[in-house]
């Protein structure tokens, strides 16, 4: 029997840089409350959104993209062309094919990377961090760059009330490479097809092309609600028992920047003390989906709330129906 | 499982979610005009019944449900 070379591994990955990009326009509940014939309170009591950022046209969910993770190359101390991989969960990159992932590579000067995008939505980014941290550990590729980035504000329906006040554009990217001790737990995730049709893209890319309409996501808001709410305490908390941590010992809980009764929901189902910081940069970010966690990370960074070494619990959630959950030592 | 103690169970439900005294949740109130229950706190009472009174109620079944007694007797019916 023949056999092959088994890879040698790296023993353990972690999170060692940080960046992000906020585009510089800020959009108050004012500016989209026309349109779907609602309030500045109504958005509020709804979502916990004050205002949101919406990109220049120019710029682009790869653009924004490459600025975060030059901004976390910068954080690490590591050049581009060390970079093995370039990771990026998106679903408002331009192309179906080329990916973001090598545009983005080729922005930023990561020439020996390999380059793909995840399809995950919302969950994009807890994916690519459990994705990064395999490909290390197994010894498939050294220092990778995770990139979350959106432009929602091209995809959204502005007269869309459930929809049209939630979403909104920015970026973030951690560097991932081998560590002297796990720096990221075991990621919990899956998907429920079943009910992929809850959050989709409304007509299909053939029909819009065809039909000459845009294609602009649609979202079941109550249902998806139900499904998170009722899900990810227990994703939560699988995430945090495989990590062998007491929910106690973590110094932040970072979800998926969804809504803001969605995050105090689940920290009822969790039992999050008091103690543990709670990302809200919904507030004044917006669902930024796949950019959303990367994000809140680097507010609570900024404003001190959490610094280098300490643990925080990620949970991704979004159409697919996705999810994916881990906790990790922040960068 | 009476009819009143389903209606007590669906208050002190309404009480937790949303913050409404048990004794405003009356059989005649509705959730959203007289409760100002919205929608998704509506989910949330709907998952907190399912769980209590051992009833499913689907999506589709949750925008028939306007007044607590609608919620009360689909409860004492399916359960």
């Amino acid at each position: 029997m023949i056999t092959l070379k088994t890879p040698a591994g790296n023993s353990h990955a972690g999170l060692i840089g940080l960046g992000v990009y906020r585009p510089t326009r800020v959009v108050p509940n004012s500016e989209v409350i026309e349109a779907i014939d609602s309030s500045d309170e109504w958005i509020r009591e709804r979502s916990g959104i004050i205002e949101r950022r919406f990109a220049q046209s120019h710029e682009t969910a790869a653009s924004m993209g490459a600025i975060a993770a030059q901004n976390a190359l910068d954080d690490a101390k590591i050049k581009a062309q060390d970079i093995d991989v370039v990771l990026v969960a998106t679903f408002s990159h331009r192309f179906q094919t080329p990916s973001a992932a090598a545009e983005i590579a080729a922005l930023i000067g990561a020439n020996n990377a390999s380059a793909f995008d995840i399809s995950a939505a919302c969950a994009g980014f807890c994916y690519g961090i459990g994705i990064a941290d395999s490909l290390i550990r197994a010894g498939s590729a050294k220092n990778i760059l995770v990139i979350g980035t959106e432009k929602l504000s091209d995809i959204i329906n502005m007269s869309d009330r459930g929809t049209a006040f939630i979403f909104a554009d920015g970026a973030g990217a951690v560097v991932v490479s081998p560590t002297s001790t796990q720096g990221i737990g075991p990621t919990i995730w899956g998907a429920d097809g079943n009910a992929r049709e809850s959050i989709i893209m409304d007509p299909d890319l053939i029909t819009a092309g065809k039909e000459g309409i845009p294609s602009l996501l649609t979202m079941q808001g109550q249902a998806v609600f139900r499904w998170a709410v009722g899900s990810m305490g227990d994703v939560c908390n699988q995430a945090l028992a495989a990590a062998e941590l007491d929910v106690s010992d973590l110094k932040a809980f970072v979800p998926h920047q969804a809504n803001i009764r969605i995050t105090d929901a689940i920290i009822k189902r969790i039992n999050l003390p008091q103690h543990v910081v709670v990302a809200r940069d919904i507030v004044t970010a917006g669902n930024t989906s796949a950019a959303s966690i990367p994000l809140a990370l680097h507010a609570l960074r900024e404003s001190g709330e959490i610094k280098k070494g300490e643990p925080f619990l990620m949970v991704g959630f979004g159409a697919g129906l996705a999810y994916a959950s881990q906790v990790a030592l922040a960068p | 499982m009476s009819q009143e103690d389903i209606l007590a169970g669906l208050a002190a439900i309404v009480n937790e979610v949303a913050g409404i005294p048990a004794e405003s949740v009356a059989m005649d109130k509705s959730f959203v005009d007289d409760l100002d229950v919205d929608s998704l706190s509506m989910v949330e009472v709907v998952m907190a019944c399912e769980d209590k009174f051992g009833v499913t109620i689907p999506d589709s079944e949750v925008k028939n449900l306007n007044t607590v007694g609608d919620a009360v007797n689909y409860i004492l019916a399916n359960k």
